[in-house]
């Protein structure tokens, strides 16, 4: 589903990915876990083509199709989604106005038909009350106002609206008390786990692993990928640190 | 007999295309005068007409207790000028909310002069300005506060997004005080679309032109929030800032 092949990227001409290479198969989850700066974030944004996140070498393809040719909304069109570690404020724009414009601009680059109103705010509603999250706060800007932890809740229902065919989530746990790291557990299950789907889980902790159990775990570091296994290395990690188990 | 032509070297003329203005002066020089009588309330929107130079020029007096809500939208595509004259009686209040939207060469400005005579007088501007190609789109803003107009509270915000180099935005406040208990608050900016609010709209979804799109609505369309008929004008500013995307 999601093949990333000797990724190299830079950022301001600094190096900070050399050499990625991953496979996430349809029907899975992974993690990728590894200490700060070791290109987590870049290897989220480099996947949904932020400006100024340079490919040097290597690349990345997606249900067969070369993703880093595409431009951001074509990818999301094509069924990738971001989840932000740090989601982004736009006064003045209505949640709702900003993720119906967003869905319907999707499903028009895919030959589908716009949602009416209604059949959008029904959807949006539905998916709100599942992440537990009051669907009033989507007549709101875009997350002006809100908390971390409701911005991140708010990152899913999003999730749940688009439902898209591969996520990659970037921190979607940092930030969240146990009761939203439950929902958003539950969330990504519900929404992403599937035989067409795949999600890349960035996280520095094992407690969102807790939740949403990867098939596989990858240790980056330096901008590599420098280990990976099955679930019990997140564990490993979390007793013994990075230096001791990725060295 | 007409009032003579003006020239850049008077200050609220500063910014006009007087090239354009020469052929229509006639028509404009003698500004409409607005009387909002004691105690009463006038609410108008100012839409833009099909013409290349559109002015408009008034005066509007607000006697005591009176109260003036103006909503405006300056898109002409050769020369817009909205000129606002407007004097505040004991309590009074005015508020303007207004935008130039300007695309390829043309110049949108508007120009006010608030004259707080009375005591406790109240008087907002909201400007905001959307340009793009050339375009110049200005904003001068006078506030007067007359000898014993004590307790007047006078606020401007003014906010330009210039969208290509070559666009121009001015903002010129300027404060005249002759009284000790006041207050007079006034800020502007000027700026261009933010690169990681573009980046989230199209990891979205919305297609460059799109997220742009949204964004500018996102930084005009408040002001007609509290508008009682905020239809017209906030489907003319959306024709606008489709333009000049």
């Amino acid at each position: 589903m999601l093949t990333i092949t000797n990724l190299h990227a830079t950022v301001a001409d600094k190096p900070i990915l050399n050499g990625v290479s991953l496979h996430v198969p349809a029907g899975e989850v992974h993690a990728i876990m590894g200490p700060n700066g070791s290109g987590k974030s870049t290897l989220a944004y480099v996947l949904a083509g932020r400006p100024g996140y340079d490919v040097s070498e290597g690349g990345a393809t997606f249900d067969g199709r070369d993703l880093l040719a595409m431009e951001p909304h074509q990818r999301a069109a094509a069924g990738l989604f971001l989840g932000f570690q740090y989601p982004v404020e736009i006064p003045g724009v209505s949640y709702l106005q900003f993720l119906r414009e967003s869905l319907n601009s999707q499903r028009r680059s895919r030959g589908e038909t716009d949602l009416s109103g209604a059949e959008f705010i029904k959807l949006a509603r539905e998916q709100a009350k599942l992440l537990g999250m009051d669907a009033e706060m989507l007549k709101r800007p875009v997350n002006v106002g809100f908390s971390g932890g409701e911005k991140k809740r708010a990152e899913m229902v999003q999730m749940g609206i688009m439902n898209p065919k591969f996520a990659v989530l970037d921190e979607t746990d940092s930030g969240l008390d146990i009761d939203a790291l439950k929902a958003v557990g539950a969330g990504i299950n519900r929404i992403m786990r599937g035989p067409g789907k795949g999600v890349l889980l960035i996280t520095h902790y094992q407690r969102l692993l807790d939740y949403v159990e990867p098939d596989k775990v990858h240790v980056l570091n330096g901008g590599r990928i420098v280990r990976s296994g099955g679930p019990e290395l997140a564990k490993e990690l979390e007793r013994e640190g990075y230096a001791e188990a990725a060295a | 007999m007409t009032a003579p032509f003006p020239t850049r070297k008077q200050e609220e003329w500063r910014y006009a295309d007087l090239e354009a203005l020469q052929p229509v002066w006639e028509q404009f020089a003698e500004p409409l005068t607005v009387v909002v009588g004691a105690g009463e309330s006038f609410e108008d929107v100012w839409l833009p007409t099909a013409d290349d130079v559109h002015v408009r020029r008034v005066h509007i007096a607000l006697e005591a207790g009176a109260k003036a809500r103006l909503f405006v939208l300056n898109t002409a595509p050769v020369y817009g000028r909205i000129e606002l004259e407007v004097s505040l009686a004991e309590g009074a209040n005015f508020e303007l909310f207004g935008a130039n939207i300007g695309t390829s060469l043309s110049t949108n400005e508007i120009v006010t002069t608030v004259k707080h005579i009375g005591v406790g007088g109240r008087s907002r501007q909201v400007i905001r300005s959307v340009l793009n190609g050339k375009a110049t789109g200005s904003y001068l803003g006078k506030v007067e506060v007359a000898r014993g107009a004590q307790q007047t509270d006078a606020e401007q915000s003014i906010k330009a997004m210039l969208l290509d180099r070559g666009a121009t935005a001015n903002a010129k406040p300027e404060l005249e005080i002759f009284a000790d208990d006041v207050k007079c608050a006034h800020g502007a900016t000027v700026g261009e679309l933010d690169a990681m609010q573009l980046f989230y709209a199209e990891s979205r979804g919305l297609d460059p032109a799109g997220a742009r799109a949204l964004l500018l609505e996102g930084f005009v369309m408040g002001l007609w929030d509290s508008a009682r008929e905020p239809q017209a004008i906030a489907d003319a500013a959306r024709a606008a800032l489709r333009r000049v995307v």
